[in-house]
């Protein structure tokens, strides 16, 4: 046994101090969350490739330490990265058929961020196909179960990243999110989630949903964790010229525990929504924690964001349609051997047809439909123009508060297999946090408490753009008001 | 396709033309799910119309973040065996395709 | 290139095409001579070996973005300004989509709505006339990759893809086959002279697509027309058009329908024939790119580039035909490269201010050598100052113009200056009048009868004396001291 007391319950900041300071070494931390992951995975379903080279990986930072060389500010933590994120020589799937058996050329600047600060990948995670899904259903390696009760979902289109860390088979996380996917399954499976600022994270080597609104963001089991994972992996990238080139905060040493005349908005249309009874007493126990410690609570009009969906789903599918383009089984990923004519239409169309799952096809014909010809002024033009107003009236909302909360979802994860079958259903559950990445504004899910059921319930921060520090300062103070929240564990633990 | 005001539902033939554009071989079955479910995702999505939206410029990238221009020079790729390697069909090192004449 | 490029004669007359008018529109693709490509770091020297020149963004590795090339803006925005368009200050990357295995991303990055270069013009000469072609657009995009066809199978090489293209489109004012070819020629000298394309038309840098419609003179509205891709030669240009516009009376009179469609030239068949493509209409569902942000250029940057432009080949070769008093042909000749024109003017300071000599010089001796010997001013083995130097030689009396040419070919074959050739060899022109007297003493007195017979009146006899004394002088008596003592001598003294 190690010197930390108990390696499964410590966070990323503690691991990498104690591997530091050489009360453990790399590897040892490494092996440990391997057996995790052999011991649970099979229950979970969390992982879709394991990294052989992790143990080597550890020992290169252990190798550092001995010789007197920087380890980095992650030193030997072990991280579960969602398969979505292109890691050389590591197979890169998407969750989906159409890249079973993908070996990048490269990296992600996320994935060569982490590891030049001496993390460990540990293996590929789960998600719903090409990131698109809000339940980690639509997985090519089939659904992964919420580590809080396995008859939920856990959450997409990062369920797996979520579940893996839920379940303690890893200390930290990578995630993505294109309108919640980051967000949605931290806050059901009792996770800090950050979906960062557009721009703030390269997007080089993520697998492309929507190029507009996709991030990549951490998750954690605190918010110092959050604030240390982001930290590393944010900041201007060569390759990417979205990327923004404003300075990254050191935010796991300036965040502090201070709300005292904060200004926290609460949207009035998303407390109009139905939502669920447990959710909306948990959002209230957080805004009078918030209260308690010194913020002024105002209420702000959003009268736009009842648009977020379709605004959404147009902007996200024709974007996708576009992105998705280039899996033609020419290059790499899959092609039928299903010939017939062996021409070169039936080549594309079969390898499409057999490739991507039913979810995906459907945005891909979502996205064809509104870009064609005759539909893209009512459809994309027209949905590119309510994102702006959805924007502006954000921007204006930020003239009165200065963190907006709301739920991160109508409701705690539900059943596998409740919403499968009614596209539109699963749709509108986003509603709460799709309009954070159409406006490109930072969301974080915050922990908040628990349904009659047990099951976790997040709540969802914003700030204005490039703000994550003060984001990051009522997360913690949350964190702080409700430290009972965080005594509870996973039935799989 | 035309558009059909009256009527949201797409017919078959809409949905088989955008499934042609998009290369995606579906069965009938599909097809007919699909038309069923676009059809109710648009009929929601209709209410976008009701926003007006005259004069407002589109919003592609949704930060205030101008354009880096990359320098012109030029980097050899040193392997490029990781790039051939996840072909389905290969000569050599150019990627066999099916007949496109 | 040679002398056979100029073109100043419309050799198509008009006449045949009895009352129907032809309305012709070029698009012109040039590639950029950048030395990475469009959007990424991988070499444009696509002559390497297959697929040698490839990286993740060119090949559409799932992940990989584009980042724009810096210099490949500032070429177009040079021809741009060289055509005389308007630079739009915010231009914008969007999305042609379309399915074809040499178009890895499934789609091609180029410019729609709001391309870089508008409203620009070309001027030239046709049969001595000024003739003017609106330029409708130029925007930037990326070339394809390319594929060779096996029979069963195609393969695919990806060197070229992604290459920087500059397509420049002029409007439909072109009225036939000559200004077409004359059009095309005009826009390759300039890009030529502004160094941003090879212009190497075998292989590939510069291509030209002509849209070709008939109408009845008179009638205002445009009827359906036809485009003509990828012909490769100016020649071809003229013969294709030339072909098409007949084609197309020939349908109309005989009551054939015209059908838009693509078409290629044969040029061993002199004649153009249907592209077998699908029906189906092509809608490439054009969207903004959200990978790229729009570029954004400012009056400095616009300015910057002005201040490199050099003087264009047709204002040249305006003042060539009026300081240098050389006629309108050897002008446009002269100033049919860039190089050529330079060695040309240098060739006039060096020889003193002989323009005339020295247009004469460089368009016959010096450019039958560079033809016959397949080379350029550049590589030519005489330079500008020497054969300049040459031509003072001529006007000081130093040698003759008889001695010159032997004193140009031995500077063709050994490069050497033409002083030291004239010393070597003896050449230098005798103007002593006693030696020449003195030979002309001893031709007389060898040829009694000569001398008798021309006194006596048969002055054709003349001719027989200069050659007599020019071969005893070995050719290097002053023709004009010859010919003044000898008649002297002959008349009697």
């Amino acid at each position: 046994m190690s010197q930390i007391s108990d390696l499964s319950q410590a966070t990323c900041t503690e691991i990498r101090d104690a591997v530091r300071a050489k009360k453990v070494s790399a590897l040892e931390v490494t092996k440990h969350f391997s057996a995790r992951i052999k011991a649970l995975d099979p229950k979970i379903n969390a992982f879709v490739t394991l990294n052989e080279k992790a143990e080597l990986a550890a020992s290169n930072v252990d190798g550092k330490i001995a010789r007197g060389e920087d380890p980095g500010a992650l030193a030997g933590v072990p991280m579960a990265v969602k398969d979505l994120l292109c890691t050389k020589g590591l197979k890169t799937t998407a969750s989906s058929k159409m890249l079973a058996n993908f070996i990048p050329p490269y990296s992600a600047t996320v994935v060569n961020r982490l590891e030049a600060a001496g993390a460990v990948t540990l293996g590929k995670t789960s998600l719903d196909e090409f990131a698109m899904g809000s339940s980690n259903e639509n997985a090519a390696t089939g659904p992964v179960k919420n580590p809080w009760d396995p008859e939920y979902v856990p959450g997409g289109s990062s369920g797996g990243s979520a579940a893996a860390l839920a379940a303690r088979m890893a200390p930290g996380a990578i995630g993505t999110d294109t309108g919640g996917s980051i967000r949605q399954p931290a806050s059901f499976c009792g996770l800090f989630g950050i979906k960062p600022t557009y721009g703030r994270v390269s997007r080089y080597g993520i697998i492309a949903f929507a190029s507009s609104l996709d991030q990549a963001g951490p998750m954690a089991h605190s918010t110092k964790d959050c604030a240390l994972l982001l930290e590393t992996i944010s900041g201007s990238c060569a390759y990417d010229s979205t990327s923004a080139t404003i300075e990254v905060p050191k935010w796991s040493e300036i965040i502090k525990d201070d709300v005292k005349g904060l200004r926290v908005g609460l949207p009035k249309e998303y407390f109009a929504e139905k939502m669920d009874g447990d959710v909306e007493r948990v959002t209230k126990e957080a805004i009078a924690a918030l209260k308690d410690r010194g913020a002024i609570i105002v209420d702000i009009t959003l009268p736009l964001v009842k648009h977020a969906v379709p605004v959404y789903y147009l902007v996200a599918t024709s974007e996708a349609a576009s992105n998705l383009a280039r899996y033609d089984g020419m290059r790499y990923g899959h092609r039928t051997s299903n010939i017939t004519t062996g021409s070169l239409e039936e080549v594309y169309t079969r390898s499409r047809g057999e490739g991507f799952g039913a979810e995906v096809k459907r945005r891909i014909m979502l996205g064809t439909y509104a870009l064609s010809s005759g539909y893209y002024d009512a459809y994309y033009q027209k949905a590119s123009q309510v994102r702006r107003l959805i924007r502006n009236e954000f921007l204006s909302a930020f003239e009165s508060c200065d963190v907006i909360l709301s739920p991160v979802c109508t409701s705690p994860a539900f059943k596998i297999g409740e919403r499968i079958n009614d596209p539109l259903e699963m749709y509108l559950n986003d509603i709460f946090t799709t309009s954070t990445n159409l406006a490109g504004l930072p969301g974080m899910s915050v922990p908040a408490g628990y349904s009659a059921k047990g099951l976790p319930i997040g709540v969802q921060l914003m700030t204005r753009h490039f703000d994550e520090t003060r984001m990051f300062n009522v997360s913690l103070a949350l964190e702080n008001a409700l430290g009972a929240v965080k005594a509870r564990r996973p039935h799989v633990i | 396709m035309t558009k059909d005001n009256s009527n949201k539902s797409l017919d078959l033939a809409a949905v088989r033309k955008v499934a042609e554009l998009s290369r995606l071989e579906l069965t009938e079955t599909e097809m007919k799910a699909y038309a069923g479910q676009l059809a109710a995702v648009l009929e929601n999505f209709e209410q976008l119309q009701a926003v007006d939206t005259k004069g407002i410029e589109p919003l592609v990238t949704p930060t205030d973040l101008s354009v880096r221009l990359r320098e012109d020079e030029a980097v050899k790729t040193k392997d490029i065996e990781p790039f051939l390697s996840n072909a389905p069909a290969r000569s050599g090192n150019l990627f066999k395709v099916p007949p496109v004449v | 290139m040679s002398s056979e490029a100029v073109h100043t004669t419309g050799s198509t007359s008009m006449a045949h095409y009895g009352d129907y008018e032809p309305i012709i529109g070029i698009e012109i693709h040039a590639q950029l001579s950048t030395k990475s490509k469009m959007f990424c770091t991988a070499s444009t020297d696509f002559g390497a070996g297959d697929n040698e020149n490839i990286c993740e963004v060119d090949t559409a590795m799932p992940g990989a973005l584009p980042v724009v090339n810096k210099r490949a803006v500032e070429f177009s925005v040079k021809m741009g300004l060289a055509l005389g368009c308007e630079i739009r200050k915010r231009s914008v990357f969007s999305r042609k989509q379309y399915f074809y295995p040499d178009l890895p991303k499934g789609y091609q990055i180029s410019q729609f709505d709001l391309p870089l270069c508008e409203h620009g013009e070309v001027d030239f000469y046709l049969d001595g006339e000024k003739r003017k072609i609106s330029i409708t657009r130029a925007h930037m995009e990326e070339d394809a990759g390319k594929s060779t066809h096996h029979g069963e199978y195609s393969l695919i090489n990806l060197n070229r893809a992604g290459t920087p293209l500059l397509e420049i489109v002029s409007g439909p004012d072109i009225r036939g086959p000559a200004e077409a070819a004359e059009y095309a020629r005009t826009v390759h000298k300039i890009l030529r002279y502004l160094d941003v394309c090879d212009g190497n038309l075998e292989e590939g840098s510069f291509r030209c697509d002509c849209n070709v419609s008939v109408r009845k003179k008179g009638e205002t509205t445009l009827r359906t027309r036809v485009e003509i891709k990828n012909i490769n030669s100016f020649r071809f240009v003229e013969k294709a058009v030339e072909y098409e516009i007949l084609r197309q009376i020939d349908c109309y009179e005989t009551g054939e329908k015209i059908v838009q469609e693509t078409r290629l030239y044969d040029p061993d068949k002199n004649r153009t024939f249907a592209m077998r493509s699908k029906e189906e209409a092509h809608d490439y569902r054009y969207f903004p790119d959200p990978d790229l942000l729009p570029i954004e250029i400012d009056d400095s940057f616009i300015n910057a580039i002005r201040s490199t432009l050099p003087e264009l080949p047709l204002k040249r070769a305006e003042r060539f035909e009026q300081s240098y008093k050389i006629p309108t042909y050897d002008s446009l000749v002269l100033t049919q490269e860039k190089a050529l024109a330079d060695y040309y003017e240098d060739v006039v300071k060096a020889a003193g201010g002989n323009a005339k000599a020295a247009s004469n010089w460089v368009m016959t001796d010096l450019m039958r050598e560079l033809n016959e010997s397949k080379k350029t001013v550049e590589t030519s083995p005489i330079s500008s100052t020497n054969l300049g130097k040459m031509i003072a030689l001529i006007d000081k009396g130093t040698i003759s113009g008889k001695i010159a040419k032997t004193v140009f070919s031995e500077m063709w074959s050994s490069g050497k200056e033409p002083e030291t050739i004239v010393k070597e060899k003896g050449l230098v022109q005798i103007t002593d009048t006693s030696a020449i007297e003195k030979a002309i003493d001893d031709v007389i007195a060898a040829s009694p009868n000569e001398t008798a017979a021309y006194r006596a009146g048969k002055d054709k006899l003349f001719g027989f004396f200069v050659g007599q004394v020019m071969k005893a002088t070995k050719g290097q008596a002053s023709p004009d001291i010859v010919n003044q003592l000898l008649k002297k001598k002959l008349a009697g003294s």
